[in-house]
């Protein structure tokens, strides 16, 4: 992949920093008037998400990571892998736990992820921001009640948990939020 | 993604407030040296010698033409330094100038190639006396807009003890070393054990600017004083335990605004740091600009015992603008060219 200088650093760009594969989030110029440049940057770890704070002095190089960005089809899982379809070559590629780890009760067959690739195996993977899944178990709906105040626990067919308004019945498509995991509104899809 | 936003965008990157806010700030420093009756004056961008510090990168570019056939390379100036220092010499009285001045190879949040820079000398005044005017300049400039709390003077090795423990004359490298680590900093792959002011540079940016110019949440102008020698550039070294080089650096709330110094006139010691600054810069691979003989003679008929200070305009536009960024006050930055 080659090396990458202190004059490259950006915001997004994948860099190699301690073995793992990191990506830059913020990179700021530092210098004293008549002293030494620095680039002080915030960088993403992608193994772990953890963002840890770097110096470097300008000048400075590191090893750029062959870290990429695919949508791919969510196909099924055996317990051990998570395997989605690139659409256009139909190329099927399998995603361990720690990959989907944070995201798995969002996966639903034939929705279309982000897959972050490193050196060709999925590092993470990014579901949809909005996900249309059914109710497979509630307590039952409360006639009449449509405010959504209260509320109360719903499971979906994936195995999230989400918090729904009372109306909400056994069956019922839902619209949720991946990033917060919160409940969006019924659906008719 | 910024970078692909920009591509197309032929509009100035600061508002029409903020154009309007640096024209009037400009002027206002036009008429506070007119009032002192300092004469403003104008010396070339472009001029055949430029800075020796191993730290500054200047653009280089060649005038062909009548007086020159054959070509002669011409850099822009980092700062009017040598030029001033020839008026002076030659008897001007104070000066100052407002003007471009132009480093290759710093871009980011407090810095662009091309900014503005604010020079003035004064003979026959001391480093506290220069001290008082920039810090009247600043009240004047920022006043109106910003409520200032009392000045404070620091020494550097003060603020070193004070905010890292650390005694910045004394401290070997590995203890500067050590020292970062305990701050949670990890130290930059690139900076050897032969860089000792590099170490020391990273303990300031990173630890202790942030520190200066903003007590109990207030802003108040703060005087850095008294440096290592090794950083004294163009200013005198006064002798002691510890010798330290006459120079001083304003900051207000974290941001270095000016840097002043008593003005080193021994033409023989300037040729000495001259050809020092050269070697350093021929080993580290960097270009070599010819020596600036007409200022070593203007040093050597005598250049008056005087003070000299630079400071950043467009950092003073940012701080009563009230941003973050040089971009936000500059018409058409870097990433607008």
């Amino acid at each position: 992949m080659g090396t990458v200088s202190t004059n490259e650093f950006k915001s997004g760009l994948k860099v190699m920093l301690d073995g793992d594969p990191c990506s830059i989030v913020e990179n700021e110029f530092v210098k004293p008037g008549k002293g030494q440049a620095f680039s002080r940057v915030k960088i993403r770890n992608l193994k772990n998400g953890r963002i840890i704070e770097r110096t470097f002095k300008s000048g400075d190089t590191l090893e750029a990571a062959d870290v990429i960005d695919v949508e791919m089809q969510y196909l099924y899982n055996d317990g051990q892998h998570w395997y989605f379809m690139n659409p256009e070559n139909f190329e099927q590629i399998g995603a361990d736990a720690p990959a989907v780890e944070d995201v798995m009760k969002w996966l639903k067959a034939e929705d279309v992820c982000m897959i972050t690739l490193w050196n060709g195996v999925p590092l993470a993977v990014t579901p949809p921001n909005t996900v249309i899944l059914k109710v497979t178990e509630t307590d039952p709906g409360l006639r009449g009640d449509t405010s959504g105040g209260g509320g109360k626990p719903a499971t979906l067919e994936t195995g999230a948990v989400v918090r729904v308004p009372l109306f909400v019945e056994i069956g019922d498509l839902l619209k949720v939020n991946t990033r917060t995991g919160e409940y969006l509104s019924r659906s008719k899809a | 993604m910024k970078a692909a936003v920009l591509q197309h965008e032929w509009r100035p990157s600061a508002t029409f407030e903020k154009l309007r806010l640096r024209a009037r700030l400009l002027a206002n420093v036009r008429r506070f040296f007119a009032e002192r009756e300092v004469l403003e004056v104008e010396t070339p961008l472009l001029y055949p010698a430029t800075v020796t510090d191993p730290l500054l990168h200047s653009f280089a570019t060649r005038y062909t033409g009548p007086g020159a056939p054959a070509g002669r390379t011409l850099y822009l100036q980092t700062s009017p330094e040598f030029a001033m220092k020839r008026l002076l010499a030659a008897g001007s009285g104070p000066i100052y100038q407002l003007g471009k001045a132009f480093r290759d190879g710093e871009a980011g949040r407090r810095h662009n190639p091309e900014f503005t820079l604010l020079e003035w000398y004064r003979p026959g005044f001391t480093l506290a006396e220069l001290m008082a005017e920039v810090d009247a300049l600043v009240r004047q400039i920022v006043g109106a807009s910003l409520a200032l709390g009392s000045t404070q003077y620091l020494s550097y090795a003060d603020a070193f003890i004070r905010y890292v423990g650390i005694n910045p004359h004394t401290a070997s490298v590995s203890a500067l070393r050590q020292c970062a680590t305990q701050h949670g900093i990890t130290p930059p792959p690139g900076l050897t054990d032969e860089m000792r002011d590099g170490w020391l540079d990273l303990l300031l940016t990173h630890l202790i600017e942030p520190q200066l110019g903003r007590p109990y949440d207030t802003l108040a102008p703060l005087f850095l004083f008294d440096y290592p020698p090794s950083q004294a550039a163009l200013a005198r070294i006064r002798p002691g335990n510890p010798a330290v080089a006459e120079r001083f650096e304003l900051y207000i709330q974290g941001l270095e605004l000016a840097n002043g110094y008593h003005e080193l006139g021994d033409a023989a010691e300037q040729r000495r740091r001259f050809e020092a600054d050269r070697v350093t810069r021929q080993a580290a691979g960097l270009s070599v600009s010819p020596l600036d003989e007409r200022l070593l003679a203007a040093l050597e008929a005598g250049l008056p015992a005087c003070c000299g200070v630079a400071l950043g305009m467009d950092r003073l536009i940012m701080l009563v603008a009230g941003v973050s960024t040089i971009d936000d006050i500059t018409a058409f930055p870097l990433a607008y060219l």
